[in-house]
């Protein structure tokens, strides 16, 4: 298993936006968390992540326990994920950017890098340079990469912070929303992106999505959380004939001769 | 940073090499080769006074090079780098004096003296940000003044302590004429350093914390590093133009390393443009002639009806004062992205022209 949860709790002073969540993701896998909003799912991740040190349970990483570790590290260790709202480095172009998706992997410093020239700091720099061409290739960000990622359209603005991601070279990657406030068309793409990453970069993808469509379409495996816990685990169809998915989407369907059932996915 | 860019049709890149160089166009590199080839020749035709302000320009620019890093790079704030300005001016004279070292190899271990205070004073930056860090730089600042001016053994008290000049191969660089190549190759190593600093791995982490610290730490940067890491930096190269300060000043008083001092290292480059190098320059260019304009300014008014009618006489002088105050106001409000955006925008419309876009 590349990443295991093991009873998370979270806990915001009285707030339990987690409690007792576990599951297991395996190498290889596309993954997708769902639950309705302030469900838990961004928390999850978030502790997955780093960005929050759960109040209870383990977070195990290539069987390591990493739950104590800062994002940095876990960085290093081959996680990286983008952000529900995006969360680029404005000022920077896109290559820059991108770029800084490599810091763990490069290796020259304040001395060495103020040198340049001297101390193979150019080199190497060039040799990530064309690492992270093949990541804009893949993308097809080429028009855009050296212009200002502040300047870009949501839609390029997204794509990019999935460059980003994917310079890490990370082992498993966390993806919030990736397809919230777009178009059709560039669902289309980004699920596209999301299979060949999943499929010919061979990543772990473990992704929260609200497009239903889009989530039955291409994971592996489902959660669903709602309220802090985990009401469904399988399968994207056993998830959706779940009843009680359908109740934490839909309300008490029972007896309800107007509830719209079997509208989950759409 | 504008999106126009100053390549000519036609000029197409076949490697990364060429894509990743400092200068977009070699016309551009070729322009600052000549600045400083003419730079080199200013001696032989300026005269002292003239000389006297291209230094000072040179070892203010130095220290406000370290200021953009710290406050237009990483996005911190320091309201204490006339401290470590100070300090580089001391510890250079200091170990000069009393360890006999020469000069030479004095400046730069000012700079690193300094940077490993800056690093002290700056690991409040690990937990605190925006103004309450801007309070704990400001206890720096205080903290700083007090041991200049009680600290005898180390800066001479209130008399000062003397610096001797720069000395390389028993040749004394002791006149404006002489001192000014040093400074000149200080502040050409400075710049160039810093420009090769940001565009390789620690340069864009420093802007990534200041553009998004969450995102930064996610793409696995140590923000406390980086940030203490900064304010060495600045430190560093304040430490530096101080040392040159007081090699060249040849004494050196615990009195100007106040406050105020601070604040228009702060005006440099804010005017000049935060995160830009070239801005650093330029703000500490601006803010020293300014003086020099507004004094002939003044001057050219003095005895004239104007100056009758108001009754100036003597207050002329305040006068000059209160017009740099004006222009640097007048300054924020048009032009509150710095000389270095003007810059660009000039650059544009020069290729552009006679579009507009």
């Amino acid at each position: 298993m590349l990443l295991q949860l093991a009873d998370i709790s979270m806990a915001f002073g009285g707030v339990r936006a987690l409690s007792g969540v576990s599951f297991e993701v395996a190498q290889g896998e596309l993954f997708s968390i769902i639950g309705p909003n302030g469900a838990g799912k961004t928390s999850m991740l978030n502790c997955i992540s780093g960005r929050y040190r759960p109040t209870g349970g383990r977070v195990l990483f290539e069987g390591r326990d990493i739950t104590g570790l800062t994002p940095n590290h876990r960085a290093r260790l081959g996680i990286g994920r983008t952000f529900q709202n995006l969360a680029l480095f404005g000022h920077m172009s896109v290559l820059d950017n991108i770029l800084v998706g490599r810091h763990h992997l490069l290796k020259n410093n304040i001395l060495t890098g103020s040198l340049y020239w001297i101390g193979g700091a150019r080199k190497e720099e060039l040799a990530h340079r064309r690492a992270v061409e093949e990541i804009i290739d893949f993308l097809e960000i080429q028009a855009v990469r050296k212009a200002i990622a502040g300047t870009l359209s949501y839609g390029l603005r997204k794509r990019v912070e999935l460059a980003r991601a994917i310079a890490l070279r990370p082992k498993l990657i966390l993806l919030d929303e990736p397809m919230a406030g777009m178009n059709l068309e560039e669902k289309e793409d980004m699920a596209r992106f999301i299979i060949d990453l999943n499929e010919e970069w061979g990543m772990t993808v473990v992704m929260i999505e609200h497009d239903m469509g889009v989530v039955m379409d291409i994971s592996h495996r489902v959660i669903v959380l709602d309220f802090g816990q985990k009401i469904a685990e399988g399968t994207p169809e056993a998830v959706l004939n779940d009843p009680q998915v359908r109740m934490a989407y839909l309300g008490d369907v029972e007896g309800d001769a107007d509830a719209p059932s079997g509208q989950v996915a759409q | 940073m504008s999106s126009v860019g100053m390549r000519p049709c036609g000029d197409y890149k076949t490697d990364y090499g060429r894509d990743q160089t400092i200068f977009e166009t070699t016309t551009a590199r070729n322009f600052v080769i000549a600045g400083i080839v003419l730079a080199c020749l200013m001696p032989l035709v300026a005269d002292r006074y003239v000389l006297s302000l291209m230094i000072q320009i040179g070892y203010l620019g130095i220290a406000a090079l370290g200021l953009n890093i710290l406050v237009g790079f990483t996005g911190q704030i320091s309201i204490g780098h006339a401290a470590f300005f100070g300090f580089g001016a001391f510890t250079s004279a200091y170990l000069n004096n009393h360890f006999a070292i020469p000069v030479f190899f004095c400046i730069p271990l000012a700079g690193l003296a300094t940077a490993v205070v800056g690093f002290a004073f700056g690991l409040p930056a690990a937990r605190i940000k925006g103004l309450y860090l801007a309070i704990a730089t400001l206890a720096a600042q205080y903290i700083l003044e007090d041991f200049f001016a009680r600290s005898y053994w180390f800066t001479g008290g209130p008399s000062g302590s003397i610096a001797q000049p720069f000395t390389l191969f028993g040749f004394s660089f002791d006149s404006d004429r002489s001192y000014f190549y040093v400074v000149l190759a200080y502040t050409i190593v400075a710049y160039l350093l810093a420009t090769n600093l940001m565009r390789s791995r620690d340069g864009r982490a420093l802007v990534a914390v200041r553009d998004h610290y969450l995102s930064a730490e996610m793409m696995g940067i140590n923000l406390t590093k980086y940030r203490t890491l900064s304010f060495a930096i600045a430190a560093f190269l304040a430490g530096i133009g101080g040392a040159l300060y007081a090699h060249y000043l040849s004494v050196v008083s615990s009195e100007g390393f106040n406050l105020l001092l601070s604040v228009q290292f702060l005006a440099m480059v804010i005017i000049g443009g935060l995160g830009s190098i070239l801005g650093s320059l330029l703000g500490t260019v601006f803010m020293v002639l300014l003086p020099e304009a507004m004094d002939a300014g003044t001057r050219a008014l003095s005895g004239t009806w104007i100056d009758t009618a108001l009754g100036l006489k003597d207050n002329v002088v305040f006068l000059r004062d209160m017009a740099i105050g004006a222009v640097i106001i007048g300054f924020l409000i048009f032009e509150p992205d710095g000389l270095a955006h003007r810059w660009r925008q000039i650059k544009a419309y020069w290729k552009l022209y006679p579009f507009s876009y």
